[in-house]
């Protein structure tokens, strides 16, 4: 099939961007999106043009580096996938298509469509985590943990840290990201001595780096690639409220479990 | 010859690595402080280890090539983790994981370094579990387990199908901690260039910043290289499209040896090729087939009807159908190794009997397990690969058999290391995919996971004290001095003439044609003449690449065209030492399969008498290796032709 691309092009952080028309011809619908765009690349280079700056690199749907906002949606049109993921099956012959950055304050665009979500990783420094040295730790079976909560944990801990959700949200918040990794940790035995502390900053974090709130619109769980449930923001709240309730007596905290 | 010395301790087996720990040296804390380590990669290997170095308070710098260190490839691996903990009672020890895995290697891994990868395992588990990794359970609240090739007990530790995205969070939420702590700082986005030796050590990096083109300079007592497997040489492979053999390309040509190159692991159960577009290949589980039967068809006609699409595989007859792996290993059946199962599927599929749209496909069937448990219990089993297949391929598997062919998956070789993980080169360690231990000549399924973490956590950490004790004096060398200046000039240089080129051709161009000639005379089957020509082709092609790639845009800028002809221009060379080693090598073992070394049944053939041994190969410039050799003695297991019928 043949199609119109309309893409985001930008020197660098510092200049300002502009949409550029592009036209790829007898694309084959098994073609992936990304495989898509190489075909344009390869078409620009040829032609004594820069290609197109997009992040990418498992291009299977795990890593979490590729973006892309298309035609108005984070990851393309179809539900529940990245947009390496994607495949041209799902566009007509003569489609036009607009391809753009994910847009946000706290994501700055680098090139083209790659971003910085560095900011990410800093929410994760702040706590994300469970203080534990290598070589500490006692058996993996001396704490069981029941099944169904093991698995609420893993649905949490299945974000890929893409940023699709900031991109969806009008506000750009950060809460869906943030509440998984809080959620992942909240719901196992060896999350909780660290619960309050870790909720905090890492909200403390999401705060400083210039995401907006969270007003509940849900545009993030429609779009995350991952379904990351709301249910998570939920918990996130209500662990953020026992944090602040709970700072002189910590113990409550740690039993509200 | 004298530098290959394995520094594997004396005694028993199972004491080996007691015995080095009680004996190495130690560094104190207030000296850690003083002592810079720089880690590059961030996968399961390189991120365990800067965390696990952080931790002791050594100053950490740790590189990756993405955006975040989360993302290093390690998050793909899909079916899980070994270790040795017998949790299942299923007869599981030490000793039989360690056993197992030599096996699996077709002999030719190191006993001592083995062993130890099976003791620190159990370890792993420990500490995933104690980071909050979310296994899979069972009803108890106790941790699952699930069977993988190449093994008898249940011993696989899992989280769904994204066993490597948790562990590697794992990881990374260590890492972050010691960035918090700020013993460990992270450098996104920045490519190592080249190792900066002084007075005969690893002494710092040369790096690239991705984003605004400018090299760095950055000094360290020692260096440890965990940037991953070098697949992509292929161009088709499971590895990310970022993958890439250069860090150890830079090191192999500063004076480490290579070890194995040749020893390549193609994975049988893949999605087939499906245009000369595709951009990377994708796995399907190997636990597919567990209840997956593989066939083709009987007769050539139906294969080339079904290639038409004038006949659907439904349409096929029980009895003219060919379960080829059920026929040719009963034993086994569809659960023969990876290497076996591959090389059946290439078999028929170059007699003329596979099927899609290019023939190199066959099929991996669910209807006898659909109708004996039911279409639910298989939906709870791969759901979500299933799912994957038809999101890729566009086919519902539940009604049609999946198609499979075989898809370049991991590297066993890689740098040659001794004991310690360290490589020829003083001060300069590897870890992970990227040194040739542990594997042999084949990786059973669930163990590449398990050594990433057991060389981060659980072994350097000790090792590189052992070294670093004896650099408690250096103090920190600027990074003005001239090695660090020449270093820098030569990648300016490569980078300026790789631009200068300016030629017709793209970097694509290269890399997909360089990875037909590997698939075709470097591939599954391997034979003199084919090999022969391919150093031939790939020394042409590198010719060319060098007279005709066109780069566009600047060096001093985020230049994705410069960063790919980089990685290239180095699998140009490696490449061409892959097949130079696979001739050497007159049998055939594991992955490794000369077609003149063979059993009248089509099976690998051994030779055990002459090549017992690591190829170690030694740079000598301008193009020219020489090989080294370790031999292998095993001490305490006895070597064995592997059966599967
Ligand atoms: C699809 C797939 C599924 C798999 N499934 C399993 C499984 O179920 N079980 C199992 O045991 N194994 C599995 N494996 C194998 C296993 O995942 C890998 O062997 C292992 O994760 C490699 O880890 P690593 O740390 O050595 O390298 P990687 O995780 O590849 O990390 C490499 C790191 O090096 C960095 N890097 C590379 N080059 C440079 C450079 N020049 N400069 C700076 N940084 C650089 C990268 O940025 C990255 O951080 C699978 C592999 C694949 C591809
Ligand atoms: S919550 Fe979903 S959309 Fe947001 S970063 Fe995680 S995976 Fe991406
Ligand atoms: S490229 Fe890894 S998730 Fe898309």
């Amino acid at each position: 099939m043949d199609l119109k691309l309309k893409i985001w092009r930008q020197k660098n952080a510092k200049s300002g961007g502009r949409f550029e028309k592009y036209q790829v011809k007898g694309i084959s619908p098994n073609c992936s999106f990304l495989e898509m765009l190489d075909i344009l690349n390869e078409q620009l280079v040829r032609s004594g043009q820069e290609p197109v700056a997009f992040d990418h690199d498992c291009r299977e749907g795990i890593c979490g580096m590729c973006s892309l906002y298309i035609n108005g949606k984070p990851h393309g049109p179809d539900k529940a996938i990245t947009t390496c993921q994607l495949h041209m099956r799902k566009f007509k012959d003569g489609d036009t298509i607009t391809i753009e950055p994910w847009r946000s304050r706290a994501f700055p665009v680098i090139r083209d469509l790659m971003v910085d979500r560095y900011a990410f990783d800093r929410i994760i420094q702040a706590g994300g985590y469970i203080s534990v040295n290598a070589g500490g730790a006692q058996d993996a079976n001396a704490m069981p943990v029941p099944k169904y909560q093991a698995d609420l944990s893993m649905d949490a801990a299945a974000c890929i840290g893409c940023g699709a959700c900031v991109a969806a949200c009008k506000n750009a918040s950060a809460m869906l990201f943030v509440s998984a990794k809080v959620s992942q940790f909240a719901l196992l035995p060896q999350g909780r001595p660290e619960a309050v502390e870790r909720v905090r900053n890492m909200v403390k974090s999401m705060d400083e780096a210039g995401f907006g709130n969270c007003t509940n619109t849900g545009a993030c769980e429609a779009e995350c690639p991952k379904e990351i449930k709301l249910t998570n923001i939920a918990r996130l709240n209500r662990e953020f409220f026992n944090s602040k309730v709970c700072a002189e007596t910590r113990k409550a905290a740690v039993f509200a479990g | 010859m004298t530098r290959l010395v394995s520094k594997v301790p004396p005694g028993p087996l199972e004491e080996k690595w007691s015995y080095y720990k009680s004996h190495q040296n130690l560094v104190n804390p207030a000296n850690k402080r003083k002592l810079d380590i720089i880690v590059v990669g961030t996968g399961l290997a390189g991120g365990a280890a800067a965390a696990s170095l952080g931790e002791l308070g050594f100053n950490v710098k740790n590189f990756c090539y993405q955006d975040s260190p989360r993302r290093a490839h390690s998050i793909a691996a899909q079916g899980g983790i070994n270790a040795a903990k017998n949790y299942q009672n299923d007869g599981d020890s030490i000793y039989r994981l360690f056993y197992d895995t030599i096996k699996g290697g077709d002999y030719r891994a190191r006993e001592g370094n083995v062993y130890r990868l099976a003791e620190v395992s159990n370890l792993i588990i420990d500490q995933c579990v104690a980071q909050g990794v979310p296994f899979a359970r069972e009803y108890g609240g106790l941790l699952d387990n699930r069977s993988f090739g190449g093994a008898q007990v249940s011993r696989t530790f899992y989280a769904r199908g994204q066993t490597g995205q948790q562990l590697l969070l794992g990881a990374y939420s260590s890492l972050s901690r010691q960035v918090k702590k700020g013993t460990v700082k992270l450098y996104p986005r920045e490519e190592m260039q080249d190792l900066v030796i002084i007075d005969g050590k690893a002494r710092g990096i040369i790096t690239r910043d991705l984003i605004t083109g400018e090299l760095h300079r950055h000094f360290a007592h020692a260096v440890v290289i965990a940037t991953g497997g070098y697949g992509n040489v292929f161009f088709l492979s499971t590895n990310a499209m970022g993958s890439n053999g250069s860090a150890l390309w830079q090191i192999y040509k500063r004076g480490a040896y290579f070890g194995n190159p040749c020893f390549t692991q193609i994975h049988p159960t893949c999605i087939p090729v499906h245009g000369d577009y595709q951009s990377k290949l994708t796995l399907m589980s190997e636990s597919l087939r567990n209840d997956g039967r593989i066939w083709v068809p009987k007769r050539k006609e139906d294969a080339e009807a079904l290639r038409h699409g004038k006949l659907r595989p439904t349409q096929i007859k029980e009895e003219d159908r060919d379960y080829y792996l059920e026929r040719r290993y009963p034993a086994f059946g569809n659960l023969v190794p990876r290497d076996v199962a591959s090389r059946a599927a290439k078999e028929r599929c170059d007699a003329g009997f596979g099927v899609g749209e290019t023939g190199l496909a066959v099929f991996l069937d669910f209807a006898d397990a659909i109708g004996r448990l039911g279409k639910s219990a298989i939906e709870e089993r791969y759901g979500n690969l299933f799912q994957m297949y038809e999101k890729i391929v566009d086919e519902n598997p539940y009604e049609n058999p999946m198609m499979i062919y075989p898809a370049v998956h991991y590297t066993m070789g890689g740098i040659w290391v001794d004991y310690e993980l360290m490589s020829t080169i003083p001060g300069c360690f590897v870890l992970g995919e990227a040194n040739f231990s542990d594997h042999g000549a084949n990786r059973l399924g669930a163990s590449a996971l398990m050594q990433g973490l057991a060389d981060g956590y659980f072994v350097i950490p000790y090792t590189i004290q052992n070294y670093l004790s004896s650099e408690i004096r250096t103090a920190r060398i600027s990074t003005d001095k001239e090695e660090f200046a020449a270093a820098g000039k030569q990648v300016a240089d490569r980078l300026e003439k790789l631009m200068s080129i300016k030629g017709k051709q793209t970097v694509d161009d290269f890399h997909k044609r360089l990875g037909r000639i590997m698939w075709e005379y470097v591939g599954m089957g391997r034979n003199e003449a084919g090999l022969k020509k391919a150093v031939g082709m790939i020394q042409e092609l590198r010719q060319e690449f060098w007279q005709d790639v066109r780069i566009p845009g600047t060096m001093h800028e985020l230049n994705t065209e410069l960063e790919k002809a980089n990685r290239v221009a180095d699998f140009l060379e490696l490449g061409e030492l892959m097949a130079l080693d696979a001739l050497n090598r007159n049998e055939s073992c594991g992955g490794h399969f000369r077609e003149e070394f063979q059993t009248d049944e089509g099976e690998a053939l051994r030779d055990d008498a002459n090549y017992a041994y690591v190829a170690a190969w030694e740079y000598q410039g301008d193009g020219k290796h020489e090989l080294h050799k370790e031999v292998l003695e095993y001490e305490f297991i006895e070597v064995k032709q592997r059966n599967y019928k």
